[in-house]
């Protein structure tokens, strides 16, 4: 790709000897080098044009002013004799802005409003939902002449008014003329600039998408009546702007534009609000929602238990096997090795659903090799015994293979020496071995923790967060704050993605605490300034 | 033998059992001709391929197969070949923002990608739109999603070996006239071996393994990958379908074993730096 003619860059004094270097990060002259260059110009040319070209199409002109910058930079980075580093880390630094921190902001950007179900578009949208939502026949509603269309995949509606032959486009954003479209004798349209015109059976088949389309209109909306007619009906709710408020049945509902929703006398709200932001509150929710509080204290309390129950419990089996095997007279170590591993081996997601049918009350395999008819999955302690069981079992065979290189490198030495000075068998264990072994897997029991406190796999597939009480679906006995956030933004009651967003933002403090934690103590900080 | 000894045996052996239950109650149900979970024993009752048959016959089986060696040998060999470039210049040289970048990295690396799906679906259906070769349903575009998560951490990781790589070895090449790209490539890469293998490893391991991105992304059937697919397979029939799950499981071991034997020399120096499983 580039040619990196920085050689010599450490040395003190040019080297006299043919062929001399090439003088210091200048242009080279060298055939290959314009070669290379021309080639690296066109490679990252191409590919900037490559990205732009939709974005021109679609007029998307803040997307195309990134790509030009971006491609700008590239070509900087690359065609220049200098800025070394930049040629090695523009792709990762590419890759992490666009994955990692773009995520990251837009995280902080959600946790900041009350975007969710029912919260999703501006207010406009909203007013434009609820009147069309409401939008019902009168006895004299004028009717339309429908043919069905699409357009770029979604249906759109033709219309014609009966006797007249001029045809009106309808889609989610309105009505409008649409010259150049030709109707037959009957008033079908034939043929509509843009759009393609189905044919009765086409429109048939997408007969419920059909029926969801509503063309706001002032005071009420056009709705399709089978395939080929449709009314314009009047709003039962209509945004009046002089209260600044929905008149539904006779009710009003006024903008609370703290919420985002319109809000009855009685405090009753409309399902359909819109998007506000709500600056701190989603932040802030964990302490002023007392009840949400108590829940989010209570899984962070078991996730702490179980991140730490499963690192030490599959810890102390590895080692407790390792040290089982390590004995000069030990025999068949090869093969006890290579069976215990194989768990290790195996894919961990389609193993923790094994052990999810394993544990099954009528025909898991746990409850028949014990007779019993536990169901295990099903209270909070079974449950939270079970999941912390099973990830010791993906867990304990790589303590084990890393605390047997760790035995193996402690000198035989340092034990006879002990051994001479009298220290028995558990002393020399407690003083010697134990501390070393420690050591070596301290950053792996580490990792272990951070992996688990976050192991969504290791909860979601088996249990997903459950047992859960009767009166609260929202928070499961095994529920991981990770579990518990991604029920918040998917779950069964309703999508809440700004609270949920503000979750994520503390799971993320607290994750990258801890690793901050754990690189200070393995001394990666004092990498950083060597 | 003495009765220490027997102790150790016993100790070890009642931990292999415990390690081999699930993995044999496996294998006993992908031999199992009924192929259901309740008609399963730990021990094979039977021993037929009609679940091997019904799962290539019946099921898109072997289009995950494929698309998940493609998106987790892709994201291992590209996150690992990106991830050695950066920590070649983090160890190497000695620039403007480096403490920064570091800092940062490290970071932002503890960020988990999935906290942020919505995010990460609302900029993939942009993208969709934009460039379909690389939005919702496509292999590529979870491909590129999972590497950018990766790189973060194994910057680290191999910047962290580098460094341990003495420096005198690539100045002499660059005193001698060699480009910083011949003492990236001649020196510095064929002596980290064991860390870009285990990179390799982990990031292979990691990602065959991912489910919540992967289910969220790529949700057409000639897009799912094993884990989608195998999921789905006993979401809604768990019982019948126990036996195909079960045979799906053994050859999703497979890649993982080969590639585990084929990076084993290397592996015993890296075990220790690396992170772990679940």
């Amino acid at each position: 790709m580039t040619q990196d003619t920085v050689a010599g860059a450490r040395s003190a004094a040019p080297r006299p000897s043919p062929p001399s270097p090439p003088p210091r990060r200048e242009w080279s002259a060298h055939p290959g080098a314009i070669a290379g260059r021309v080639v690296t110009a066109g490679a990252l040319a191409g590919i900037g044009l490559w990205t732009a070209a939709p974005l021109w199409a679609d007029r998307h002109w803040a997307g195309l002013a990134c790509v030009v910058a971006v491609t700008a930079a590239a070509l900087a980075v690359y065609l220049s004799p200098k800025r070394l580093p930049g040629k090695y880390l523009f792709p990762t630094t590419l890759l992490i802005v666009l994955f990692q921190l773009f995520p990251i902001g837009y995280t902080l950007s959600l946790a900041a409003t009350n975007v969710g179900d029912g919260h999703l578009g501006t207010k406009a949208e909203a007013v434009t939902a609820i009147e069309t939502s409401s939008v019902r026949r009168d006895p004299d509603s004028p009717e339309f002449r429908l043919t069905v269309g699409e357009r770029d995949g979604a249906l759109v509606f033709l219309l014609t008014e009966p006797g007249r032959r001029d045809v009106r486009l309808g889609d989610a954003d309105g009505l409008r003329p649409l010259p150049g479209a030709r109707t037959n004798t009957g008033g079908r349209v034939v043929e509509a600039p843009g759009v393609r015109v189905l044919t009765a059976a086409e429109a048939a088949t997408r007969g419920r998408e059909l029926t969801r389309i509503v063309v706001p209109v002032p005071g009420g909306g056009i709705r399709s009546q089978g395939l080929t007619r449709a009314y314009q009906g009047t709003a039962g709710s209509r945004y009046d702007a002089s209260c600044d408020c929905v008149v539904s049945d006779g009710r009003r509902y006024h903008a609370d534009e703290g919420e985002g929703r319109f809000v009855a006398a009685d405090g009753t709200a409309l399902d359909q609000g819109w998007k506000v932001g709500v600056g701190l509150a989603n932040l802030t929710a964990v302490f002023t929602d007392s009840r949400l509080g108590a829940d989010v204290v209570g899984v962070f309390a078991w996730n702490l238990g179980y991140a730490v129950a499963v690192v030490v419990v599959s810890a102390a089996l590895g080692i407790a096997l390792a040290l089982a095997l390590h004995h000069p007279f030990m025999r068949g170590v090869r093969i006890y090795r290579t069976l215990v591993v194989l768990p290790y081996a195996m894919p961990a997601f389609a193993m923790l659903l094994v052990w999810r049918d394993m544990f099954n009350t009528d025909f898991g395999l746990v409850n028949r090799l014990l007779g019993l008819d536990v169901d295990w999955l099903g209270t909070g302690l079974t449950a939270r015994l079970s999941v912390i069981l099973v990830q010791t079992w993906l867990g304990f065979p790589y303590m084990f293979l890393v605390a047997t290189g760790a035995l193996q490198s402690i000198p035989g030495s340092y034990l006879e020496a002990a051994k001479v000075d009298g220290a028995g068998a558990w002393q020399r264990f407690r003083a010697i071995t134990l501390p070393l072994l420690m050591l070596a897997l301290a950053p792996l029991l580490v990792s272990s923790f951070a992996f688990n406190f976050n192991n969504f796999n290791g909860i979601f597939l088996i249990t997903s967060g459950g047992p859960f009480p009767a009166d609260d679906p929202t928070v499961g006995a095994t529920d991981l704050l990770i579990t518990y956030t991604y029920r918040m933004a998917f779950g069964q009651q309703g999508a809440d993605y700004g609270l949920a967003a503000a979750m994520s933002v503390y799971v993320y403090l607290i994750v990258a605490l801890l690793s901050i934690v754990s690189f200070r103590r393995t001394n990666a900080f004092r990498e950083v300034d060597r | 033998m003495s009765r220490e000894m027997l102790a150790r045996h016993g100790f070890a052996v009642l931990v292999t059992v415990f390690a081999l239950v699930p993995i044999v109650f496996v294998l006993s149900a992908a031999l199992n001709p009924l192929g259901t979970l309740d008609s399963t024993t730990v021990l094979p009752n039977g021993a037929g391929l009609d679940n091997l048959r019904d799962l290539s016959t019946g099921t898109s089986f072997w289009t995950w197969y494929r698309n998940s060696i493609v998106v987790a040998g892709m994201t291992a060999l590209l996150s690992v070949a990106v991830s050695a470039l950066a920590a070649y210049a983090f160890s190497r040289f000695r620039f403007h923002g480096r403490r920064v970048g570091l800092v940062g990295l490290l970071v932002i690396q503890a960020f988990p990608q999935f906290l942020a799906i919505v995010p990460l679906y609302v900029i993939f259906s942009v993208i969709s739109d934009t460039w379909p070769a690389f939005g919702l349903n496509s292999v590529w575009g979870v491909v590129l999603l999972y590497i950018g998560g990766q790189v973060g951490v194994n910057t680290w990781l191999m910047k962290g070996f580098f460094d341990s790589i003495p420096r005198e070895l690539d100045e002499a090449m660059l005193v001698d006239g060699c480009t910083h790209r011949q003492a990236f490539t001649r020196v510095i890469l064929p002596l980290s071996a064991p860390i870009l293998a285990i990179s390799a490893l982990l990031v292979f391991i990691a990602t065959i393994n991912e489910f919540l991105v992967a289910s969220v992304f790529l949700t057409g059937d000639g897009q799912r990958t094993l884990a989608v697919g195998l999921y789905g397979l006993i979401a809604g029939e768990r019982n019948s379908s126990f036996g195909m799950f079960a045979v799906g499981t053994l050859l999703t071991a497979i890649p993982t074993v080969l590639l585990f034997q084929f990076l084993q020399r290397y592996i015993v120096h890296g075990l220790t730096a690396g992170s772990v499983k679940g």
